[in-house]
């Protein structure tokens, strides 16, 4: 097998895993976007937000230290203890849950039935609002996470194909827990909206208000609800991205690298939420391995964009969205 | 009206009627300066079949919204059950069991006939999101009685043919019989209709009549219709109120509603001095 063939096989592969976790990232928006018919640009910030929050309870850091020094003289900073990764992961999700209350108590539950832009705009001040809010909370510095998962070149993975082509292909062992987590997420996520009481209410609430209502749903009940899952969701993305690259505030910024995901699998769709991830990861990775050298490379910046642009084009409801008829 | 009383009564074709289910006592409601209710007070009483009717803009449909909690009228007091009901939202109402249906139709238009039949079903479910997600035990006995349920509804309103059709597609004649089957899947104590028979044509109407008689006959459901169309009403109904510029103008049985001088006005139109 030529050399060219093995490279691109194991660029593929690369490519898969990166895929993975956009779409994570664009699961979030999709959950509220279907439950709620907001397009939450505050994901990526939950997802700092939550890792931030985490990284924080493992430590034994004081919240608002900054400003509790500042303003007391004190000089506060730590617990001096450390919780376990497990019982700060539930921790975390008992803030993103308070947070989801407190989302809906104090901005959505005032504006049901505005415009679609309108709530838009809200989740943007909620975006800049909870990133001023998660630096005064936990400090604006670059952490480190570490919730136990493994790191490193798989050698399985790397004996097993160096034996079959003789070169060991590099797959990130966190690449492969990511892989695995985010399918177990979606298998539950679907099993839930599908079967579930709680499930079938939130795509009642999604359909029409109105009807939700007199088949006895609680709207604000859903609202957290969905809140609450998108945290959830932001909460695994956050640990996931945070353990590969740090838990900084570049990390709200694959909120970016979501839009395109969305515009390729469509917005209300979950499964579309994952192979358009799948295909931007892989379609970025090869694209840079095969053109980039020609074009000097750095591809990977713009490649997601462009292909999004030329869906809009040419199928602007997505791989997987309902199909946009208009009734005249 | 025969043998009045706590009790009940019994109708012209001889059906026993029970004792008040539901009272509006004074109910008065205004948007603004405009008042769209004005002091009406009338009862529900179980097993009946009761009508509000009246010109357009008569203040039947917020009659309806104040019934279903979706309007909080500024003066009087609901009694439901035999005690007063508080301040509630709609969704409290509906888990209460009183369900309704809409006159311009508001079904899960996403979902299929079935799973739009089942949302009528989430009061009963009672099952936690847990137990639901182990799917164990109490959760999966109650989802084959849940799905009974839906089942014997949608084969008594006849829509099994369209069962795993997305609502949708469905022309308004069925979407309206849809939207019953779901208030229906509920098992309601009150079912509010509102203009059920809206928008359709003489062989959808007559087969909706049949349905609402049906279902008062087989489940003894209470049944609340809001209706403009005179003839309808009339036959299917036991008692009817008549509202006019958000006044009560009349109430009684078909018969003696037919005879009042107000209503004959209101309905003919008489110059107001």
């Amino acid at each position: 097998m030529p050399d060219q063939l093995i490279f691109a096989m194991e660029v593929f592969l690369n490519g898969l895993m990166a895929g993975v976790l956009y779409a994570l990232v664009a699961l979030g928006f999709v959950l509220i976007f279907k439950a709620s018919g907001i397009f939450n640009f505050a994901q990526g910030v939950l997802a700092l937000f939550a890792a931030l929050t985490l990284v924080g309870i493992m430590d034994g850091q004081v919240p608002f230290s900054h400003l509790i020094n500042a303003v007391f003289g004190t000089d506060i900073h730590h617990f001096g203890w450390h919780v376990p990764a497990l019982a700060a992961i539930l921790l975390t999700m008992v803030v993103m849950v308070a947070l989801a209350w407190a989302v809906n108590h104090f901005i959505f539950r005032h504006l049901v039935g505005q415009e679609p832009i309108i709530l838009f705009m809200a989740t943007i001040g909620l975006a800049y609002f909870l990133e001023g809010f998660g630096d005064i909370m936990w400090g604006a510095d670059i952490k480190k996470l570490d919730v136990g998962l493994p790191q490193g070149i798989n050698t399985v993975i790397d004996e097993v194909t160096y034996g079959i082509f003789g070169y060991g292909f590099f797959i990130d062992n966190l690449d492969l827990w990511a892989t695995f987590v985010a399918a177990l997420l979606v298998i539950a996520l679907v099993i839930f909206a599908q079967y579930s009481k709680h499930g079938r209410a939130m795509r009642a609430v999604a359909d029409d208000h109105q009807a939700a209502l007199s088949v006895g749903v609680s709207l604000n009940f859903i609202w957290v609800m969905v809140w609450s899952l998108a945290g959830f969701v932001a909460l695994v993305a956050g640990i996931m991205w945070g353990t590969k690259s740090g838990v900084q505030f570049s990390l709200s910024l694959i909120a970016l690298k979501a839009l395109p995901v969305l515009m390729l699998g469509g917005f209300t769709s979950i499964p579309g939420a994952i192979v358009g991830g799948l295909i931007i990861g892989v379609g970025e990775k090869l694209f840079e391995f095969a053109i980039g050298p020609m074009v000097g490379g750095a591809t990977e910046n713009w490649f997601a964009y462009v292909l999004a642009l030329l869906f809009l084009v040419f199928r602007p409801q997505g791989l997987f969205g309902e199909k946009i008829i208009e009734r005249v | 009206m025969k043998d009045m009383d706590a009790e009940g009564y019994t109708t012209e074709d001889g059906r026993k009627i029970g004792g008040v289910l539901m009272e509006m006592r004074n109910i008065t409601l205004r948007f603004g300066g405009v008042v769209a209710i004005e002091d009406i007070s009338f009862d529900i009483r179980e097993g009946e079949i009761r009508a509000i009717i009246g010109p357009n803009g008569a203040g039947k449909s917020s009659m309806l919204n104040v019934i279903s909690g979706f309007y909080n009228p500024q003066e009087g007091e609901v009694w439901y059950k035999g005690a007063k009901r508080p301040h509630m939202k709609p969704y409290q109402v509906a888990q209460q069991g009183i369900a309704r249906t809409f006159q311009n139709i508001a079904l899960f238009e996403g979902m299929t006939v079935l799973d739009n039949v089942m949302t009528g079903r989430i009061r009963q479910m009672s099952a936690g999101m847990f137990a639901q997600a182990l799917w164990k035990g109490r959760a999966e006995a109650e989802e084959t009685e849940n799905r009974a349920a839906v089942e014997k509804v949608i084969d008594f309103l006849e829509i099994q043919h369209i069962r795993k059709t997305p609502v949708g597609r469905l022309p308004y004649g069925l979407k309206k019989r849809v939207e019953l089957a779901r208030a229906l899947a509920a098992e309601p104590s009150i079912l509010l209709l509102d203009e059920p028979m809206a928008g359709m044509n003489v062989e959808e109407k007559e087969d909706m009549s049949r349905f609402i008689l049906d279902v008062n006959d087989e489940f003894g459901t209470t049944i609340a219709l809001i209706e403009h169309d005179m003839g309808v009403v009339m036959d299917l109904s036991d008692r009817v109120v008549v509202m006019d510029y958000g006044k009560k103008i009349g109430d009684g049985s078909p018969d003696e509603v037919r005879k009042n001088q107000a209503v004959i006005d209101a309905y003919l139109g008489v110059a107001h001095d």
